[in-house]
């Protein structure tokens, strides 16, 4: 059996990333598992701008923000596989890979960072009825289609969802020629970034229906018509606000689900809120030498985040492979309270926290003037301002060692609240 | 008017009178809102073919950002490009768009 130190799942942005850090912490025998032909995962077909101002201090397009870390990596005796997929994971890291080239085989690691990162949610996951023609794309699929294989999908759309994805497809179709009726949102918010809503359809002039869903679907072999209606508070479509778009394309910008089916396989708790593993403040799941980081533990929006987040995952794998096994200590759980949904880490062991720990965290109402309280029991350990939290930003604090050193209890609580001034 | 400069997308107020901007976090929202006011523009990414045994487009960007009204048409212009291999990113893959001074330039390499 092939034996490495450390096994990475994914070479997307997460996995690079956490690739180059763990060598530079003295990892030398890595492998790097990727099922496509080439490394970037997502990157590459996210030919925008955009990335990588806070780790580049530079705006550049997704291939290039995957280029600088495929060069990093080249730089390193990192081992890279693709057209591999890893189809099982054991608890004492077995992994057992497939490819063309080597057929079946199981490989030992003394360590692994899963990185496996998301997919989009389908058409299946939010019901829509009607007839089920031809011009039904995820948008992230219409994406690959066009930015990567070069066909176009189609030549008047509906785009239903304003993540960021819907978004830049919305743009996208209309630079390469096609007309853009309407991008239609289910809540009464945007979920994608402001940038995004005034580059992709403010500047092409595409309008954004808040509060409004797809109701029906219709088409016999390519999609004629999508119906849309307004919703109420409850979400329900609201009788006689029905409108009608004449499309031959509709595409699903609704939502990201970390893909963790050899997480769970292998036992390693699972969060129901962000559909990835728990996870420590080193990014260590819940079994012993199997790290996460990247769209696999919680959907971020910025690649720079991912990229952060999984450094410290190959700096904690590299700890953990080379010896210092401190990490067990009294755990700490992060409980997320009121407006905020989840945090990232869920728990944390605070003697492994070298100066401070940063929480991220999602909100699921707009704030302004937000306050983040972070407490043990009744009492207030650390608070933070912020001009405004929406809930489609990830938003984080960063706790300081001083202020959770001295927790008495085995769990910290952290709420939004609003500002009220006088 | 909202930043697009960088993620956080800042409300930010432009005063045509004095030029004076409010609601920015940074020195690029300031340079952004007077210039949105009065010339609005943006990078443009897209692709064009390339003649490879690896990929089929190949991704490209305006190196500066170009005014927002001639996006469409220089989208246009890559329509009949079909590139060669090897290319780097950086290289330039049209030259001075529409008279701007701007080129397409290549966000992703490929070797053969
Ligand atoms: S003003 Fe600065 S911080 Fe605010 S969106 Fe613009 S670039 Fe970002």
């Amino acid at each position: 059996m092939r034996h490495y130190q450390l096994a990475i799942i994914g070479a997307g942005p997460a996995g690079l990333a956490a690739a180059v850090k763990a060598y530079e912490n003295g990892v030398k025998k890595i492998l790097v598992i990727e099922r496509d032909k080439i490394l970037g995962g997502i990157l590459n077909q996210c030919i925008h701008n955009g990335f990588g101002l806070h780790r580049f201090k530079q705006e550049l397009t997704g291939p290039e923000y995957a280029d600088r870390y495929i060069k990093m990596l080249n730089e390193t005796s990192a081992e890279i596989q693709t057209d591999t997929m890893v189809l099982n994971i054991t608890k004492e890291r077995i992994l057992s890979v497939i490819s063309p080239l080597r057929g079946f085989e199981n490989i030992k690691a003394d360590a692994v960072i899963l990185a496996m990162g998301c997919r989009e949610r389908t058409r299946g996951a939010i019901r829509i009825p009607g007839s089920r023609p031809s011009g039904i794309f995820t948008a992230g699929t219409a994406q690959r289609y066009i930015n990567i294989d070069g066909y176009m999908v189609g030549r008047r759309a509906v785009i239903l969802g304003s993540g960021d994805i819907g978004l830049i497809m919305a743009r996208r179709m209309t630079l390469e020629g096609a007309k853009v009726l309407a991008c239609i949102e289910v809540m009464p918010y945007s979920s994608g970034l402001n940038r995004n809503i005034v580059q992709c359809l403010n500047d092409f002039d595409i309008p954004l229906y808040l509060s409004h869903t797809v109701i029906d679907i219709k088409g016999a072999n390519r999609l004629e018509k999508v119906i849309a209606a307004k919703v109420d508070e409850n979400r329900r479509p609201i009788k006689g606000t029905e409108m009608e778009f004449d499309c031959d394309t509709l595409l699903l910008s609704i939502g990201l689900i970390p893909e963790n089916e050899l997480t769970r396989a292998c036992g390693i708790q699972i969060d129901f809120r962000t559909n990835g593993a728990y996870v420590y403040e080193n990014m260590q799941t819940s079994c012993e030498g199997i790290f996460a980081c990247g769209n696999v533990v919680h959907v971020h929006d910025l690649v720079d985040y991912v990229s952060e987040e999984s450094e410290k995952a190959g700096e904690a794998a590299a700890k953990y492979i080379l010896g210092d096994k401190t990490l067990n200590n009294k755990t700490i759980e992060i409980d997320a309270q009121g407006a905020v949904t989840y945090t990232v880490p869920q728990r944390m062991r605070c003697e492994n926290i070298d100066k401070n720990l940063k929480v991220f965290f999602r909100v699921n109402k707009s704030i302004d003037k937000a306050k983040i309280i972070v407490s043990d029991y009744q009492k207030d350990i650390a608070s933070f301002k912020k001009q405004y939290v929406v809930p489609g930003e990830m938003q984080n604090i960063i706790l300081a060692k001083n202020q959770i050193e001295n927790i008495r209890g085995d769990y910290i609580t952290i709420r939004a609240e609003e500002i009220i001034s006088e | 008017m909202i930043c697009i400069c960088c993620p956080k997308g800042c409300h930010l107020v432009y005063d045509e009178k004095s030029g004076n901007v409010s609601g920015n976090s940074c020195a690029m929202g300031a340079r952004y809102a007077a210039a949105e006011a009065v010339d609005p523009k943006r990078v443009v990414t897209s692709t064009v073919r390339i003649n490879s045994s690896t990929a089929v487009m190949l991704p490209v960007k305006t190196n500066f950002a170009i005014p927002k009204h001639m996006v469409m048409k220089a989208v246009e212009l890559l329509n009949d490009i079909e590139v060669q291999p090897p290319v780097f990113i950086g290289d330039v893959v049209y030259k001075n768009i529409l008279g701007t001074g701007a080129d397409f330039v290549c966000t992703k390499t490929v070797n053969e």
